[in-house]
């Protein structure tokens, strides 16, 4: 059994069919990138693994926690993916600890203690543990970013799902976030990535995705996809990258 | 012409006016923490809650709204009782602006909610967070920060508006002024002490106000 | 004890509800005029004027309106005229208005971009000409919809004139309950009156303030 089994799924927002059928298996430990032009539903698939929208058709599971629309369902589902969004996100009126404990204490009861000491090490983890004690609008973007990431690490999720973790950083604070990545694929941590940095997606990942009108339209290793893409589509896609 | 302004009486009247002035402050003290919770719960509802709780909620808010506080307060305290729920004038003076202030606080504070973005529910959300932990902890001392000054002004306007529990014989300071003019025969110099006592609370709360706006909200920029 | 039938008490409540009308009519019109002059003073250029405006403005914002009508009855009293409470409560509420009036118009004053002051200035305009060509007439606009809501807050208002002893709705409120034994039912009565006349208030004011918005984010 794969550790993220995505089958079948369609999505759509009102006569607009965004996912026309998605099936995708993630093995534990995998790393994969998503690429797609704009408006192929890479960031909709993201959001429905992780209960964000609601499928219309299909089924996804995670680890055995299959999606559903209640909420202890989606608790449970939610409690194995975390995930990173393009605009960090933060809690404004938290600081970088506080962020990373919130939600351990709220969702699991954790005690504080051990939530802090978690805390701490997680910011520790992306580089961050002199920050516990910094409010969100006193971080860069990158920064910001990295404490994105400990919070969701910090529920111990089995997955993390990011999308365009970068995107909205200055280019010189892009690095200090993909070397975080990085490191979390090493560590073996599975990962679902909506990306746009090409050269990133084929050092780290094992598998790409490229989306095309709401389907998987090509799927395999970076070498295959991006040294003999198989598609028109695809090799326009690349094409226009550079 | 030649009136001699007198305020010889203020010495033999100043523990009524004391009186008077503490259950004004215990009213809008009390009346404003249980009105805010009322605000608070009532704009979840209102923009978060079951379908079917918005209409009630907002039909509530409109009712308050649109009718005079003293209006509502004479239906609490004589057209309550007169169907078998009575209740002391404190009681009904307290009740009554708990349920005014609740109605004007929604209002208020929905519109703090209703801006917040909403990656900040997803990203509540989406640590496993339900609906409702998610307000609470994530998306309520945002909001309540951006408003905190339309929220403010909203409890120093309760203050003043408490001004007529003393028709139904609430003895705050307007009843003070009231008993003690029937006394000393000097009904304007008894009214300008009082109003300019209310001028004085109505400064102290505004400050009181910021300060807990102060402990409520370490971060000061955290409402953007 | 004479017997009254719902009628009776709505007719009663009805007719009484023409001086809570008159009352707001005369509050919300008078409290405009010195309102605007309060306006005039607290955005003029000198100082002892702007401070005499906000000290206006602070005091009868500060103060309960009930005490404002104490004031105004026993105040007029001392100058030894028998003053009927309709005159007293008319003053009062006039002044109280103007009091907000004036601070929701400043708002509305001071959000016209400060260009628009110097560039007319540049065209040789003097202090009132500026006013009365360029910046009222764009204020006005945005002025509409918090002036409407605020009406709503006077009829409101008029209904504390009771307590001085001018009969309008509130006070035919409370003498029918009294004679009636029927509080619960005049009460609401009673509310329900005061609604029928703030609502529409209350909803025209979201609905030109919502227009309004749409308006500006066209631009
Ligand atoms: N909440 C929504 N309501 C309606 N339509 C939506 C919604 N979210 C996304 N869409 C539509 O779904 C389609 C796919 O959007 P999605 O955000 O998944 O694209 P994407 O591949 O992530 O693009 P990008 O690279 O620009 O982020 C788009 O046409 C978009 O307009
Ligand atoms: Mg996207």
């Amino acid at each position: 059994m794969s550790l993220i089994e995505i089958t079948e799924v369609r999505k759509s927002f009102g006569d607009n069919e965004v996912l026309k059928g998605i099936d995708l298996n993630v093995e534990p430990g995998e790393v994969i990138a998503i690429i797609g032009k704009s408006g192929s539903g890479k960031s909709t698939l993201l959001r429905c693994i992780n209960g964000l929208e609601t499928i219309n058709a299909g089924s996804i599971q995670v680890a055995g926690a299959q999606l559903a629309t209640d909420e202890l369902h989606l608790k449970a589902l939610r409690l194995k993916v975390g995930m990173i969004f393009q605009g960090f996100n933060l809690f404004p009126h938290k600081t970088a600890g506080q962020n990373v404990m919130l939600s351990q204490m709220v969702v699991k009861k954790t005690p504080k203690p051990e939530a802090e000491a978690m805390a701490k090490k997680m910011l520790d983890r992306v580089g961050l543990g002199h920050k516990f004690d910094a409010y969100p609008d006193e971080l860069s973007g990158g920064q910001q970013q990295r404490v994105a990431i400990a919070r969701a690490l910090a529920m111990q999720p089995v997955a993390l799902l990011c999308d365009e973790v970068t995107s909205a950083l200055d280019p010189e604070l892009v690095q200090e976030v993909l070397a975080v990545v990085k490191e979390l694929a090493a560590e073996g941590m599975t990962l679902l990535m909506v990306t746009h940095e090409m050269r990133f997606a084929r050092d780290v990942c094992s598998r790409v995705v490229f989306m095309h009108m709401g389907r998987v339209h090509e799927i395999g290793p970076p070498d295959e996809v991006f040294g003999d893409p198989k598609t028109p589509e695809l090799r326009q896609f690349l094409g226009a990258q550079h | 012409m030649g009136y001699v302004f007198d305020y010889s009486w203020l010495g033999q009247y100043s523990g009524v006016l004391i009186k008077g002035v503490w259950l004004t402050v215990w009213l809008i003290l009390v009346g404003a923490t249980f009105g805010v919770a009322l605000g608070v719960a009532c704009a979840w509802a209102r923009a978060l809650g079951p379908m079917w709780l918005r209409p009630i909620v907002g039909g509530y808010v409109e009712v308050i709204r649109n009718t005079p506080f003293l209006i509502q307060l004479f239906f609490i305290f004589f057209g309550l009782a007169s169907i078998g729920f009575q209740f002391s004038e404190t009681t009904a003076a307290l009740t009554a602006m708990i349920i005014n202030l609740g109605a004007y606080g929604c209002e208020i504070i929905r519109a703090g909610i209703q801006a917040t973005a909403k990656g900040q529910f997803e990203a509540g959300w989406s640590l496993g967070m339900s609906r409702l932990q998610t307000f609470w902890h994530v998306v309520l001392i945002p909001s309540l920060q951006r408003i905190w000054p339309a929220l403010s002004s909203q409890i120093v306007i309760l203050m003043l508006g408490s001004a007529v529990v003393s028709q139904i014989a609430a003895e705050d300071l307007s009843y003070a002024a009231d008993f003690i003019q029937s006394r000393n025969f000097r009904a304007f110099e008894t009214y300008i002490v009082a109003t300019l006592i209310y001028l004085a609370l109505a400064i102290l709360l505004r400050q009181l106000l910021k300060g807990v706006g102060w402990l409520l909200f370490p971060k000061r920029s955290a409402a953007r | 004890m004479i017997e009254f039938t719902t009628w009776d008490i709505l007719r009663n409540l009805l007719l009484a509800a023409r001086w809570t009308v008159v009352l707001s009519l005369v509050a919300f019109t008078g409290g405009a005029i010195v309102g605007l002059a309060i306006l005039f003073l607290r955005i003029s250029k000198g100082k002892a004027a702007r401070v005499f405006a906000s000290g206006y403005i602070e005091l009868f914002q500060g103060t309960p309106l009930l005490m404002q009508l104490f004031l105004s009855f026993f105040g007029l009293s001392l100058l030894g005229i028998e003053v009927p409470a309709w005159l007293a409560a008319g003053i009062a509420l006039i002044l109280w208005t103007a009091s907000f009036l004036a601070e929701i118009w400043r708002g509305c004053v001071e959000a016209i971009p400060k260009g628009q002051w110097e560039a007319s200035a540049s065209l040789g305009m003097g202090r009132l000409q500026q006013m009365r060509h360029v910046i009222l007439p764009q204020a006005l606009k945005i002025a509409v919809p918090p002036t409407v809501g605020f009406s709503v807050q006077v009829v409101k208002g008029t209904s504390l004139t009771s307590i001085i002893g001018f009969t309008e709705l509130a006070k035919a409120g409370q003498v029918i309950a009294n004679a009636t034994f029927a509080p619960f039912t005049v009460y609401g009565f009673v509310a329900l009156i005061y609604f029928v006349l703030c609502f529409p208030l209350s909803k025209s004011s979201q609905f030109l303030e919502r227009k309004l918005n749409v308006a500006h984010r066209n631009h």
